[in-house]
């Protein structure tokens, strides 16, 4: 029984849950267990063209494997989504190794608890992973070298490794001649392992080109829409089109008819909450997408919608503004001094409620699986960015043991946080158990659109207060939004922590504070999103800091540097804070960092210059995922379009592995949040999402995209977020600038919302 | 019977002739790097070549490109040696890359009809093609630096 709890899907569910958000632990366990792990105990998968017989590879640890010709293959456990990780870690490893980046080969690693979380999501996968990859790396190199002082009969402390080298200064090896010897050596004690200095960093730190650009460049990548399985058939798959809604009847006559189509399954849904279940839905299953597709077409459905099908976006809207007035309910989480009476005394009041709409991922591949069944073990292949929750949730769906269900990763395009649920890799599963065959799971665009766990609809509510020196002596502030936790919880749950992304740790100082969550119910599966709640809380703060500044005739600038205040580490406000999941106390959040980085893009932008008639500045800041970022905008009007000329922005990450990388997230970022910014937003109406493709859910294009400016503040520290936290303070530096070029005041995300664009 | 080219090669397709060119490339001739994104025109993810013009293969029947000849990423070089291949590769254009065949594809065939595009020229070409990721910036800069080795050569 306890064995079976154990499994229990929602549980599981609800560990993948904190994790993703960074509230528990990477749960990483690297040490002597897992670096003896019996070889056997790690799958090495051949997806990414590792074709060699994997009898010539001797493995040297979990992550490592070293061919008797010399080639060395390291292991990604984390999944590719455009970040460059399938590069990033494993130059870590090869650095540290000695290994010449010429001769090593990467290899997905397939859903194993072994390699420690797999989680890829909150902009952890260097974070996490930095040191357990060095230590890797390392170790290899130490086992390595203790061969070669065997072999040598010298002190191993003599013997230099480098550059695929050992060398003692008399003889030498290449790391070919020594991989036997070395594959029989004992695993070294990894905290005893001496790491290498900076200054000796031969690719961390290095723009190394990206391990997979030759297939990307040639169409070669394969994706999860591109698994192709012997026998395979494909499938398309009519959802409910409300959250909860259930199937009440189905005629399948006329989709049968329809050449190419073979079959017709029924998918069925779970009670509420939704988790990472499949849908309820029906599949037709046949020879082709287009003809499953065609099939669908003809399907005719009853459903019974249920209660969210009265969930629509205008009344919703409403009632989210108007909650911040209902006590009842409502959550305190902080409160400091007396916001009342410092309103009363104040030389200026500011009070707005700052609008972000639900939005939707829509990565360019849309989710796709690929199952077969056979003999109780499911294998899949996923675009997946948690394979292990995906494993879980193919068990428990199938009602199997995770031993069962094999995961392989394939290249994913685009994640952003959608493919970090794995409801449709659990589609294809029950899918290839119910027809017996290989089965494809390819979701069209409006499948995406209409059936994503969309980031939340958010109102939030913010009063300041300044005195006549400028200094904020009151910020109170209420947020209004449907929570993650409702997706694995009670509809109007309140789970504290997403809060902990940019509402309670704004990095002002601040005597008088009160900070409240309102009660709201969900009616759609809310997920996580690029950046998550930082993106409202972003575009609230510094919207307000844009309408301070303006309120009290400061400089923008001059009055963010001063709010920020004198150099110090910020003490969290509650004391639950979740600091990303990481210690404070290693992970500090100094204002002078903070600064720094406003400084910098100020200056890039020529913030100070004489400034062009008609050009409109505007600047944010945000601190997340552990990083700062600052971000200068500057827009001019055309008539009442706003056009947005450029972005400059300067990141301070810690620690950099690959600065191109590093550099092509954020000018991502950039984009991303230009779309939040002018053009993306879901509505519903019925229950129902109103968007099906890009016509209605609008993208940022190459037209629409500015000029982009990326610095990146060195620092010495351990590497923190890369792949978020440029999104949030894109969107208020954007209207801030737009308010300064003459223009409206926005205070309702998109921009398209409000004026032509 | 439908009969036409592809990548040089005849083939000969018995199916709809109503299915979009897009599923007969990638599961008929399993020619995957052709990618969907939308099924509507709406995201250039599908671009191919129709006698050298870019289409979105999404969008046209099978039917209609009967006798015709189609290019697809797989056919623009043997070796990824096509100079805007090489560009992209240069400067590490692709971030998850799933874009980039359909982005290729569209740059491609600008610069083969104007060898020395501006950035409005640019802008017209591409923005039928969505690149989720954001790599638009890098995207003009591949194209620029291959017009400018078209030119040198
Ligand atoms: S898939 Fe053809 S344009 Fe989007
Ligand atoms: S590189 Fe990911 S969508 Fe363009």
């Amino acid at each position: 029984m306890s064995e079976q709890k154990r499994n229990d899907v929602s549980l599981l569910n609800r560990r993948q849950f904190l994790q993703a958000s960074g509230v528990a632990g990477s749960g990483l366990l690297l040490g002597a267990p897992l670096l003896q792990a019996k070889p056997s105990a790690v799958p090495m998968d051949v997806l990414s063209g590792a074709k060699s017989n994997s009898e010539d590879f001797l493995r040297l640890n979990l992550f490592v494997e070293l061919a008797l010709d010399g080639t060395v293959r390291i292991v990604c456990h984390r999944s590719e989504m455009g970040q460059g990780i399938r590069t990033g870690l494993p130059q870590v490893l090869a650095d540290e190794m000695g290994a010449d980046w010429n001769k090593v080969q990467v290899i997905q690693g397939q859903a194993n608890r072994e390699y420690g979380s797999q989680n890829t999501d909150g902009s952890r996968s260097v974070r996490d992973f930095y040191l357990p990859m060095r230590k890797m790396g390392a170790a290899a190199r130490e086992m390595l070298r203790q061969a070669a002082a065997k072999k040598w009969a010298v002190d191993a402390g003599q013997i230099n490794v480098a550059n695929h080298q050992l060398s003692d200064g008399k003889n030498t090896a290449t790391f070919a001649e020594m991989a036997t010897l070395a594959a029989q050596q004992s695993l070294p004690n990894l905290d005893s392992l001496k790491l290498k200095a900076k200054k000796d960093f031969n690719y961390i730190g290095k723009p190394i080109d990206g391990i997979d650009m030759p297939a990307f460049i040639q169409g070669k990548a394969e994706f999860g829409v591109d698994v192709e399985l012997p026998d395979m058939v494909h499938a398309s798959i009519e959802r409910s089109p409300v959250l909860g809604g259930k199937l009440l009847s189905l005629d399948d006559k006329e989709a049968l008819a329809v050449p190419g189509v073979i079959r017709v399954e029924k998918i069925q849904g779970r009670p509420l909450p939704a988790a990472f279940n499949a849908i309820e839905g029906v599949a037709v299953i046949a020879s082709n997408t287009w003809a499953a597709q065609q099939g669908r077409k003809k399907l005719k459905l009853k459903w019974d919608l249920g209660a969210n099908q009265t969930h629509g976006s205008e009344g919703y809207n409403k009632t989210l503004a108007a909650s911040h007035d209902i006590e009842e309910g409502s959550l305190k989480l902080f409160e400091q001094g007396n916001v009342q009476k410092a309103f009363k005394t104040a030389e200026h009041i500011v009070e707005a409620n700052y609008f972000v709409p639900y939005l939707a991922h829509a990565s360019m591949e849309p989710p796709a699986a690929t199952a077969i069944f056979k003999d109780g073990h499911c294998e899949v292949w996923a675009c997946s960015q948690t394979p292990q929750s995906a494993q879980r949730q193919v068990a428990g769906s199938l009602g199997i043991k995770p031993e069962n269900v094999t995961v392989h990763v394939t290249y994913l395009g685009g994640g952003f946080g959608r493919k970090s649920k794995p409801d449709f890799v659990a589609e294809a599963a029950l899918l290839a158990k119910q027809i017996g065959k290989p089965v494809k799971v390819i979701w069209s665009r409006e499948d995406d659109i209409r059936h994503d766990y969309l980031h939340a609809v958010c109102d939030t509510q913010l009063k300041a207060a300044l005195d006549k020196n400028g200094k904020i002596t009151a910020w109170q502030g209420s947020a209004a939004l449907p929570s993650i936790g409702s997706t694995f919880g009670p509809a109007d749950s309140m789970a504290g922590w997403e809060l902990d992304q940019g509402f309670t740790d704004f990095p002002f100082e601040v005597a008088n504070v009160e900070l409240h969550r309102r009660k709201i119910n969900a009616h759609m599966r809310i997920g996580w999103l690029r950046s998550v709640i930082n993106i409202p809380m972003a575009f609230a703060n510094g919207s307000l800091m844009g309408e301070l500044a303006a309120a009290a005739k400061i400089d923008a600038k001059a009055f963010w540097l001063q709010s920020i205040g004198e150099d110090r580490s910020i003490k969290p406000r509650l004391s639950s804070y979740s600091n990303y999941g990481k210690n404070i106390a290693e992970y500090p959040n100094d204002t002078a960092r903070a600064k720094a980085v406003i400084e910098k893009a100020c200056a890039n932008a020529g913030w100070n210059d004489p400034r062009e008639a008609g050009v409109g500045f505007g600047l944010s800041y945000h601190y997340s995922f552990l990083a700062h970022v600052a971000v200068v905008a500057k827009v001019v009007m055309d008539g009442k379009s706003p056009k947005i000329l450029s972005l400059h922005c300067v990141a301070d990450a810690g620690q950099v592995v690959n600065p191109d990388r590093v550099k092509s997230q954020l000018e991502g970022a950039m984009i991303f949040g230009t779309s939040i910014a002018m053009y993306s937003e879901i509505t519903t109406k019925d229950g129902v999402v109103e968007q099906g493709n890009f016509d209605g859910y609008r993208l940022a294009r190459m037209s629409e995209c500015p000029d982009i400016h990326i610095d990146i503040i060195e620092a010495d520290d351990a590497p923190r977020g890369v792949g978020e936290p440029g999104v949030p303070p894109v969107a208020p530096a954007i209207t801030n600038a737009i308010a300064d070029a003459g223009g409206p005041r926005i205070r309702r995300l998109p921009v398209a919302k409000t004026l032509p664009v | 019977m439908i009969t036409l080219t592809v990548n040089q090669q005849t083939q000969t397709f018995d199916a709809d002739g109503d299915m979009p060119l897009l599923w007969a490339l990638r599961d008929i001739l399993k020619l995957s790097g052709t990618k969907y994104g939308c099924g509507q025109g709406l995201c250039g993810a599908c671009t191919v070549h129709l006698d050298g013009a870019p289409i979105r293969s999404c969008s046209i029947p099978l039917s209609a490109v009967a006798g015709k000849s189609i290019t697809t990423i797989e056919g623009l070089s043997d070796d990824g040696s096509h100079p805007v291949q090489q560009a992209w590769k240069e400067i590490n254009v692709p971030q998850c890359g799933y874009c980039q065949p359909g982005q290729m594809m569209s740059a491609a065939a600008l610069l083969a009809y104007n060898a020395m595009p501006n950035d409005d020229d640019i802008d017209n070409a591409m923005s039928g093609n969505i690149c989720r990721c954001g790599t638009y910036p890098r995207i003009k800069q591949a194209i620029k630096n291959a017009a400018k080795s078209g030119q040198e050569q």
